[in-house]
């Protein structure tokens, strides 16, 4: 048990001061770098909750596509991040103020609140997995057959988020010769050859 | 010393918070406001997964893959939308970016 508290204390301190880099450092690479950190440690916590499956997917997914999104964007931008710095000190009694405002309130919240007993039994039917299986196996086990249209839905986003993403991104060069199969298959004969007939001794 | 709920919540509290504070802080920076949404996100995903494992409920944490998915879309639009107002423009300074209207 102590070793458990240890460890949530060690994932949550870090968590929070890689998170609070991220927002805090000069370069942009040193940001995605911490918020890689800062996935890493809430998927150890996670973990520490009880939810493999979500850590896992927490790191492959945020830190092999997301995070590395990020740091391909920030390194491919020739960008003048000092330019960016400017006002930051400026903004920073407001934010300030805002930030310590909102989390008072909302630790206020956190703390000023119980979950009552009965509640958790009275009002709803906790959604429970097979008794006894994995975490991962619980979890498809209702992803499959509670939310399988959600599930869908999901898949679609991903499908428009895709094809937007390359819709965007994605430009016509001048001047590149590409392969097109089209005029390459209705290409005919009396396009491209003709018989001469050629004299002995004269060529063409 | 046992570890609740309002330990989880509290640290997901802290994360949301350094979120807002820093899109106020680097205003000027596109690419760090979207990498503060992703912590703010991150928090919304530590909540349901504590309130999914403190009430024995799987249906969190099926919001929070739900939430995961809808996160990656996210990054990838806006970092492509970035992409884009980069190659037209040569900057990526927030105060331009009112000219895109219309």
């Amino acid at each position: 048990m102590i070793v458990a508290t240890l460890a949530f204390y060690l994932f949550a301190a870090i968590t929070v001061a890689s998170a609070f880099m991220v927002i805090a450092s000069k370069n942009p690479v040193h940001s995605v770098l911490f918020l890689i950190l800062a996935f890493f440690n809430s998927a150890a916590l996670f973990v520490l909750l009880g939810a493999e499956f979500l850590a896992m997917i927490l790191v492959v997914v945020y830190v092999g596509a997301v995070a590395v999104l990020f740091l391909f964007v920030v390194m491919m931008l020739d960008i003048n991040f000092t330019a960016l710095r400017q006002g930051f000190l400026q903004y920073l009694p407001i934010g300030g103020l805002i930030g310590i405002i909102l989390l008072i309130e909302l630790l206020l919240v956190v703390g000023g609140w119980t979950l009552a007993p009965e509640a958790v039994t009275a009002g709803f039917e906790p959604v429970k997995g097979v008794a006894g299986a994995t975490n991962t196996e619980q979890i498809g086990s209702i992803l499959y057959t509670n939310y399988v249209y959600l599930f869908q839905a999901a898949g679609m986003i991903l499908l428009v988020a895709m094809i937007g993403a390359i819709v965007l991104t994605h430009r016509q060069r001048p001047g590149v010769r590409k392969q097109v199969i089209a005029d390459q298959v209705y290409r005919r004969p009396e396009d491209s050859m003709a018989v001469r007939k050629v004299e002995p001794g004269q060529g063409i | 010393m046992e570890i609740g709920l309002a330990h989880y919540l509290t640290v997901s509290a802290i994360l949301l918070t350094l979120g807002i504070f820093g899109i106020f802080l680097n205003r000027k920076n596109v690419i760090v406001i979207l990498m503060s949404v992703e912590l703010m996100l991150l928090a919304v995903n530590i909540n349901l997964v504590a309130f999914s494992s403190f009430m024995g409920d799987l249906a969190g944490q099926v919001f929070a893959l739900f939430i995961l998915t809808v996160a990656a879309g996210e990054a990838a639009i806006g970092l492509a939308i970035l992409v884009v107002y980069f190659r037209n423009r040569g900057s990526i300074a927030v105060e331009d970016i009112h000219h895109m209207k219309g």
